[in-house]
């Protein structure tokens, strides 16, 4: 984020207050009417809950509140740490998103590349058509849709002549997750980069070509540069969400039969402390999962920064 | 005409870039296949005979053929109940959404704006911050707000990811216009409803469509702060049809025997699928335009 200092800033102290005074009461309309909804909703619904993070260290009595449960300290974290599920769930989470980003963050800029090359801008249109239409099925439908075709009747196994339920093999969830995932959202995820791309200076392309630059190069003189800066920021932003993997996907494409690699930290966080009322657990769950969230996006912006002269987010 | 000069363009092409330009629109190809035929096949197979279906699988036999899985869906009353909760919410979180977003993105954009640092900064620690599910859910149940239409129109209105692009897209507005309306002795509210709104009609639908679409599609808010049948929007109804494997009472009820009402739930199932995606599916292509920009102005600066 960039800061624009204020042309009021060279003043000195007290004057500096006293033009702030006179800004606002000029300006009143900004503050009171503009401002106003958005700063209550982020404090009440954002800053409140934070402090509730309290009760990770509470065993917390709903009755009692906060203050007057007992204090635990960090035990909700050792009994998590130290449970046998925790490496499961951790790696369950880390395996879902890493694999993800692995097979889902290239296919979208492969699909731009292509989306470039067509020369007819109709084609083109009717194709990002296609491409974007499962972007507006929902959750829901789109793991009924999973559900039925893959079930034991269903149309992949008609193709593949065989009757096996793959909703309950632990070892298909995640090709399930990553695939139908793929399925919906790479050709929506390819629009920023086709966007970039059209950005591309028509000119240096043309005069790529009139050099004799075939595709390769002129990918890389003319469309690889005109990309590269979202693709990176595209990039620091998918590592940054590594931990918060989509609860509502991971627990509708969950059975009782695959829990062994669908049971996520999220979905754990939501039985623990909706269904269970473990509140205190289920809050120092979320915290470890979102601490962990905030180091890798730290450490993620410092390399590209380092990789890439300086520029992060 | 233009025919033929594209395809002695490709004709002029080196023989490496012939073979990368046929793979890739293979490739492309292959993934629109994969795209349409699911689909295709859920709409063929949602006509079937729930018995055909399942013993021979998709047939062009027409006698086959049948729209009993759609008249029970519209039968129900729950699916419509769905529809009616779907829409009211989606309409009035959109509507509350957007004017919390665009009123707090123009003091946001403007560079004079004092307190801009502070609410930055506010802003954007809840980007990656937050109490998490059980200290919100606390909150929400605090405030009495639970099992009303409340706990899902109000937590997440104000979006911190649109009021940045809103912001930028206002600061792309060529600033002769704001001079011009200060010049006047127009007031921050004159401005901004009267001129620089108007010209941000592209950003104004694409967030708008965002949140709308968001809300239609998601589910977990309504799972866990509503309770009722008669608040519970279309994906709640869906979910328990497709995903719990629970069709809605009076959908199979009168079907003799329990395998005759697992074929037909599951015939519902591909009916279901149908009607509740097309009211968007349909809508979608009239919105295409704005996608680009809306995705530019947000690409230009995070």
């Amino acid at each position: 984020m960039k800061k624009t200092s204020t042309p009021a800033s060279h003043g000195g102290g007290s004057s500096k207050l006293h033009n702030t005074r006179i800004y606002m009461q000029q300006h009143w309309q900004l503050y009171v009417i503009f401002m106003m909804p958005a700063f209550l909703l982020t404090v009440i619904f954002r800053y409140i809950p934070m402090g509730g993070i309290a009760m990770a260290f509470t065993e917390y009595n709903p009755i009692r509140g906060i203050l007057h449960s007992e204090w635990v300290g960090f035990d909700h974290f050792k009994r998590f740490l130290s449970s046998p599920d925790f490496l499961r769930y951790l790696m369950n989470t880390l395996k879902l998103s890493v694999y993800g980003l692995l097979w889902g963050f290239p296919i979208p800029i492969l699909l731009a590349f292509l989306l470039n090359r067509i020369l007819s801008k109709k084609t083109k249109q009717k194709i990002q058509l296609v491409l974007y239409m499962p972007n507006f099925i929902s959750v829901i439908v789109l793991c009924g849709i999973v559900r039925i075709l893959l079930s034991p009747t269903g149309m992949l196994n008609a193709l593949l002549g065989t009757s096996t339920n793959f909703m309950t093999e632990p070892g298909a969830f995640r090709t399930i997750y990553i695939a139908s995932g793929i399925w919906q959202g790479a050709g929506w995820a390819s629009i920023i980069y086709t966007a970039a791309l059209s950005n591309a200076s028509k000119e240096l392309k043309e005069a790529a070509v009139i050099d004799g630059a075939n595709i390769i190069q002129q990918i890389k003189a003319v469309e690889w540069p005109a990309i590269k800066d979202t693709v990176l920021i595209q990039f620091i932003m998918s590592v940054g969400n590594i931990m918060s993997v989509g609860f509502e996907k991971a627990y509708a494409l969950q059975t009782d039969m695959n829990m062994e690699t669908s049971e996520i930290i999220s979905t754990y966080v939501y039985k623990k402390g909706l269904l269970d009322g473990d509140y205190g657990f289920s809050t120092a769950v979320g915290l470890f999962n979102t601490v962990i969230n905030i180091i890798l996006l730290i450490s993620m912006n410092t390399i590209v920064k380092k990789m890439n002269e300086g520029k992060g987010i | 005409m233009t025919q033929r000069k594209k395809k002695s363009e490709f004709a002029k092409l080196p023989a490496g870039d012939k073979v990368l330009l046929i793979i890739g629109y293979v490739l492309l190809g292959l993934f629109v296949v994969a795209i349409i035929f699911p689909m295709v096949y859920i709409i063929l197979a949602s006509f079937i005979d729930p018995i055909t279906l399942q013993n021979q699988g998709l047939t062009f036999d027409f006698t086959k053929w049948t729209t009993t899985a759609y008249a029970r869906v519209l039968e129900n009353s729950q699916i419509w109940v769905g529809f009616g909760n779907a829409i009211l919410y989606s309409v009035l979180f959109t509507i509350i959404s957007v004017v919390v977003t665009l009123l707090a993105a123009y003091p946001m954009s403007r560079a004079d704006f004092k307190g801009k640092g502070f609410f930055n900064t506010i802003f954007v620690i809840t980007m990656f911050f937050g109490g998490g599910l059980i200290p919100t859910y606390l909150l929400i149940s605090n405030l009495g707000m639970l099992d009303t239409i409340w706990a899902i129109l109000i937590p997440g209105a104000f979006s911190v990811w649109n009021m940045i692009i809103a912001r930028t897209y206002y600061m792309g507005i060529p600033r002769d216009l704001q001079e011009a309306a200060e010049i006047d002795g127009a007031t921050e509210m004159i401005y901004f409803f009267k001129i620089l709104l108007p010209v941000c009609t592209p950003i104004i639908a694409t967030i708008s469509m965002w949140q709308f679409v968001g809300m239609w599609n998601s589910y977990f808010d309504a799972m866990i702060y509503l309770n009722s049948a008669s608040k519970q929007p279309l994906q709640l109804v869906l979910r328990s049809i497709l995903i719990q494997n629970q069709p809605e009472p009076g959908m199979v009820s009168d079907m003799q025997s329990t395998a005759q009402r697992a074929q037909m739930a599951e015939l519902l199932k591909y009916a279901t699928i149908i009607i509740s995606s097309l009211p968007l599916l349909v809508m979608y292509p009239f919105f295409q335009k704005y996608f680009d920009n809306g995705i530019m102005a947000g690409a230009v600066k995070g």
